[in-house]
């Protein structure tokens, strides 16, 4: 008969014993070793069902199918443009995928995408070899023009996100802001300034206090007060 | 004559005290602090990240680079003269072979995974201290890794077989003493490096090793209990999931 050792939600580190027996099943961040199931990586254990999951806390952006993130255009060739992913691997964003438009044969590609444009793009692909592909058809896809980018850790970004996106669209509606996050922990940011620097302070606030309970009603106290610190939008 | 009684009157089988944290340098992906007596070491892990020049990447999976230091003003004697020296490429190199055993690098092809380790004070141990702290630095960066490496230095001194030498016994005059760094995965009880300065007999040896096991097995706790230090608030919402 299986055993399960840890309890669930517990923080696990690499070689930690979770479970003994065949009755649970090792799921990512894990591995079975003998009738054992060893933790792969640190993280917090996650069990559903039969299976044993680690879900990370720590590590740079590794890039994932269906992935929507933000990314610098670092080089554009024949064929398309390179991308920066703010992690290991850079993504090819193919002419075919870029843009709705008709682009000529031979045609300067800056003028769709310059060096250093940001672009909002969907991961369509990645390769055993963490060849990244990526696609700019779709809603929400886009060139991003004006605002500011910021960075922060990419696992954070569900907390950021918040429940259906709750989190973030307080935010957007507090500070009269525009904002899209990138799964890989990019941040842009339209608005006016000082608007635009309370959405980042208040975006830094959320990942640093990720961990904490009624993180929600934390930041909506914390907008509240630094907006009538500083006398209402502007 | 005989070495009755250690200079720091310590137990034979005992340790110098350790203190370790995870977490301490913001700027890198993962870090860790490990201190044992008076050798303390800094590690600092930046990646897996791009690779270049292009030549050096390994398509099959990324490479480890271990980067070992010790500050000038880390010693009890003179200076020790800053940059790499032919000790510390040495050390630099035993390192990365005593943690890539642990590594999951398959995952991650085509990069490089960079660990700097600087000591600011070192009184023996020194490569021990560097792969304690070095490997919890790893597991904070969420690097995929099978185990922990817990590392500890044991030999002996005249007759004696000790644990974790320090500076006075590792210079001691009046007999043979011989040191060995060890590291180990402590969970599969796997030796990932092994070196000796000195000379032991062969049931020296053996029963050294094991006296190494246990005491890496204390190691291990520490190491595990400070990066789950660094964690436990994360627990706390563990339950809200979202997306």
């Amino acid at each position: 008969m299986g055993k399960l050792i840890i309890k669930e939600k517990e923080i696990a580190v690499p070689g930690e014993l979770l479970a003994e027996g065949m009755d649970h099943l090792p799921g990512a961040g894990t591995y079975r070793e003998g009738e054992m199931i060893v933790a792969g990586r640190l993280g917090l254990t996650y069990v559903d069902g039969r299976t044993i999951k680690l879900i990370p806390l720590s590590g740079v952006y590794i890039p994932k199918i269906r992935d929507i993130i933000i990314c610098k255009v670092i080089d554009v060739s024949f064929s398309g443009w390179r991308l920066d992913t703010n992690g290991p691997y850079s993504a090819m964003l193919g002419m075919k995928d870029a843009t709705s438009e008709y682009i000529a044969r031979g045609a300067d590609l800056t003028q769709y995408y310059d060096l250093e444009d940001y672009v909002v793009c969907g991961i369509t692909n990645v390769t055993s070899q963490k060849l990244v592909d990526v696609t700019m058809k779709g809603p929400g896809l886009r060139k991003l023009t004006g605002g500011r980018v910021i960075e922060v850790d990419s696992n954070k970004v569900p907390r950021i996100i918040g429940k259906q996106g709750s989190m973030v669209t307080m935010v957007k509606q507090e500070t009269d802001c525009s904002i899209t996050v990138g799964q890989n922990g990019l941040v842009w940011i339209l608005g006016k300034p000082a608007n635009e620097l309370l959405a980042i302070r208040t975006i830094r606030k959320i990942e640093k206090e990720s961990h904490l309970s009624g993180l929600t009603d934390n930041i909506k106290k914390f907008l509240e007060n630094e907006k009538s610190k500083l006398g209402g939008l502007k | 004559m005989s070495y009755s009684k250690r200079a720091d009157g310590r137990k034979f089988d005992e340790m110098r005290k350790i203190e370790a944290k995870a977490g301490v340098i913001p700027n890198a992906d993962g870090s860790a602090f490990f201190k044992i007596g008076n050798t303390g070491a800094y590690a600092a892990v930046y990646g897996p990240r791009n690779l270049y020049p292009r030549f050096l990447q390994n398509p099959k999976k990324g490479i480890l680079r271990c980067h070992y230091n010790m500050m000038p003003f880390s010693g009890k004697g003179n200076r020790v003269r800053p940059g790499g020296s032919r000790r510390s490429k040495e050390i630099s190199l035993v390192t990365g072979k005593a943690l890539l055993p642990v590594l999951n690098l398959d995952e991650y092809p085509n990069s490089v995974v960079d660990v700097f380790i600087e000591l600011p004070e070192t009184e023996a141990g020194s490569r021990c201290a560097g792969i304690c702290a070095a490997s919890m630095a790893l597991a904070d960066a969420g690097l995929l890794m099978k185990d922990l490496v817990s590392a500890v230095s044991v030999g002996r001194v005249d007759d004696r077989l000790v644990i974790d030498l320090d500076a006075v016994e590792e210079s001691y005059e009046e007999g043979p003493v011989a040191d060995i760094p060890i590291a180990m995965m402590t969970n599969s009880d796997k030796i990932t490096l092994l070196q000796m300065d000195g000379l032991v007999k062969k049931e020296q040896l053996m029963e050294v090793l094991e006296m190494a096991k246990k005491a890496c097995k204390e190691v291990y706790d520490i190491q595990k209990q400070a990066l789950k230090d660094k964690y436990k608030v994360e627990k706390q919402v563990a339950g809200e999931k979202n997306e």
